[in-house]
């Protein structure tokens, strides 16, 4: 059974956020990229826990990207993943990227394809479902926990208002919250096996993009706080209530 | 060609969040000099009444027990739906449902996606120009739909919900729906102690390690009692079982955008923000006065929330009382 854990390479979580060539472009200058946490922390870290006890056989990388983001595949692959592929192209949109990701997947006959809960650049929270409903696969959303037995997969996931325990067989696409595993940081012997292990390129193909992006804006920040002192707690009641008009 | 829009009754009532997707379906539809059909599982005749009143003027009707607990089973579902209404504009609410389902759908219609809107779309022909958070709330963008087929799912809490009169017509649809490989079982609700779910709360309070301990938290839900609101708190709460997990909000957590969000002894971290900035209104309670939260707050007060907390609480029953 081979794992395909799908990660993207996005700004570090404490990058300003600056755009460029007339805010139609994020400004990538300077900025330090990472996996994205949720590929990384819990698809990612829970693939290799279950090849480590043995109800893998192979945990494979794949990000859709251009050359720039190798550091970032290689930073998966120090974590421990046997290989990588990177689709060579730029994403216009989830849509692409996901398409990218099935036609791999089924094509080299993936049978777990995990990811995480949401890209921290774009928060669409949308590959894993549409890579699922283009392969024809059942979808489990911000799966928690993850246990294989055989070709049995239990899951918990959050639902509305609760959490659900359930079953399914693979083959199966899943996404990854908080709880599915710990954070790794990678060792020397790691980072050293990394630099030989097989990243394959492939170009990218497929629909032309459903949706693209126009144009980007920062949202306006907070400029002042009003102070208001532990004795006056009427005023930031009355305040409240007249001037935020929220109670 | 009419507006589909994909609504949800939970706990007995239909869901908020479905009653924004109906208003901003409503929206639309007049934009497009077109009509609303919205579709509803499982829904009582008081539900059906409340959908027509945000703007419903067809009612897709289907009594299934099983297709709540399967994206794969919601999503055909709603294809089919859309495929019988000749739907070329499709919206979900941003939830745990939509966020699996509307994805799933623009795979199989091959129909863009904008997931989380936060803006009405602005029509210019055959396309669709919809804005989205992106960065985590840090920024927005305006994305483009190509597709003759457009699909969008709403951020919850981005419309207040108006209910202006009206009837809509109902019918029952007749689906054919593949069989799900998923089995359920077991399904655990949140203790939520009869507060509005946190993804749906308009006014939340919320804490931190601030409060030093699990057996503190009553000055907490005294204040949120208060004003009605739901309880929140940060990472390291939940992560140290002081608060079960679903209160946890952060980038790791919940995301929410209430209209009041008080942050009690949480110093601001940036992947705590990212879970609430959307907030209208923040006010940070903090003793200590450099805490980054106070530069992204719009009220602020420094001091012990030991001492503040009780003393806010009696304000706010004081205002209580007055406006009654």
């Amino acid at each position: 059974m081979k794992i395909l854990v799908a990660i993207s390479n996005v700004p570090d979580t404490t990058t300003k956020i600056q755009f460029t060539d007339g805010d139609t472009k994020f400004n990538s200058q300077g900025v330090t990229f990472v996996i994205n946490p949720y590929d990384e922390w819990y698809a990612l870290v829970r693939a290799l826990e279950l090849k480590e006890a043995n109800l893998a056989e192979k945990v494979t990388l794949i990000h859709v990207g251009l050359v720039d983001s190798e550091a970032t595949i290689r930073k998966g692959l120090s974590l421990g993943a046997d290989d990588a592929v990177r689709i060579n192209a730029e994403g216009p949109d989830a849509f692409f990227v996901a398409e990218q990701i099935a036609n791999y997947a089924k094509a080299n006959s993936y049978e777990l394809v995990l990811v995480g809960k949401e890209t921290i650049n774009y928060n669409g929270s949308s590959v894993g479902a549409i890579v699922a409903g283009l392969m024809d696969l059942p979808f489990i959303s911000l799966a928690t926990k993850l246990e294989l037995a055989g070709t049995k997969a239990t899951i918990e996931h959050d639902v509305d208002g609760g959490v659900q325990i359930v079953e399914c067989d693979l083959p199966l696409v899943i996404s990854c919250a908080k709880g599915m595993a710990e954070q790794r940081i990678p060792n020397m012997r790691g980072i050293m096996a990394a630099r030989t292990k097989p990243l394959t390129v492939i170009e990218g193909s497929g629909s032309s993009a459903l949706t693209s992006v126009k144009s980007y804006a920062l949202n306006p920040g907070r400029t002042t706080c009003k102070m208001i002192t532990e004795d006056n707690l009427d005023e930031l009641v009355s305040l409240l209530h007249t001037e935020a008009k929220v109670i | 060609m009419s507006v589909l829009v994909y609504t949800e009754v939970s706990k007995g009532r239909v869901k908020k969040s479905s009653l924004e997707c109906v208003n901003y379906a409503a929206n639309i539809a007049k934009q497009m000099g077109t009509s609303v059909t919205a579709i509803v599982n499982n829904a009582e005749a008081a539900h059906i009444e409340e959908l027509g009143k945000a703007g419903a003027n067809k009612i897709l009707t289907v009594k299934n027990e099983k297709i709540n607990s399967d994206s794969v089973l919601i999503t055909a579902m709603i294809e089919q739906a859309a495929k019988a209404e000749g739907s070329k504009v499709v919206i979900f609410a941003f939830d745990v449902t939509g966020k699996a389902a509307a994805p799933r759908l623009s795979a199989k219609l091959k129909a863009g996606l904008v997931a989380g809107a936060i803006d009405l779309p602005v029509i210019n022909g055959n396309t669709f120009e919809v804005k989205k958070n992106v960065f985590s709330g840090k920024a927005n963008a305006t994305y483009v739909i190509h597709s003759d087929i457009k699909i969008i799912s709403l951020l919850p809490n981005s419309f207040p919900v108006q209910l202006s009169g009206g009837a809509a017509t109902t019918s029952d649809l007749t689906i054919d729906l593949p069989a799900s490989r998923i089995i359920v079982k077991e399904t655990r609700s949140n203790s939520s102690g009869g507060m509005i779910p946190l993804p749906e709360a308009e006014l939340v309070v919320s804490a931190g390690r601030g409060l030093k301990g699990p057996e503190n938290w009553k000055i907490v839900e005294d204040l949120a009692n208060s004003l009605g609101a739901t309880t929140a708190c940060s990472r390291p709460v939940a992560d140290m079982h002081w608060r079960p997990h679903h209160e946890h909000v952060g980038q790791t957590g919940v995301a929410i955008r209430p209209n009041l969000y008080i942050a009690i002894g949480i110093s601001g971290a940036i992947q705590h923000l990212a879970g609430v900035n959307g907030s209208k209104t923040i006010v940070v309670i903090n003793n200590d006065k450099e805490a980054p939260f106070f530069k992204s707050a719009d009220y602020g007060i420094v001091g012990d929330a030991f001492s503040i907390l009780p003393k806010l609480t009696e304000a706010v029953k004081k205002f209580k009382a007055h406006q009654n």
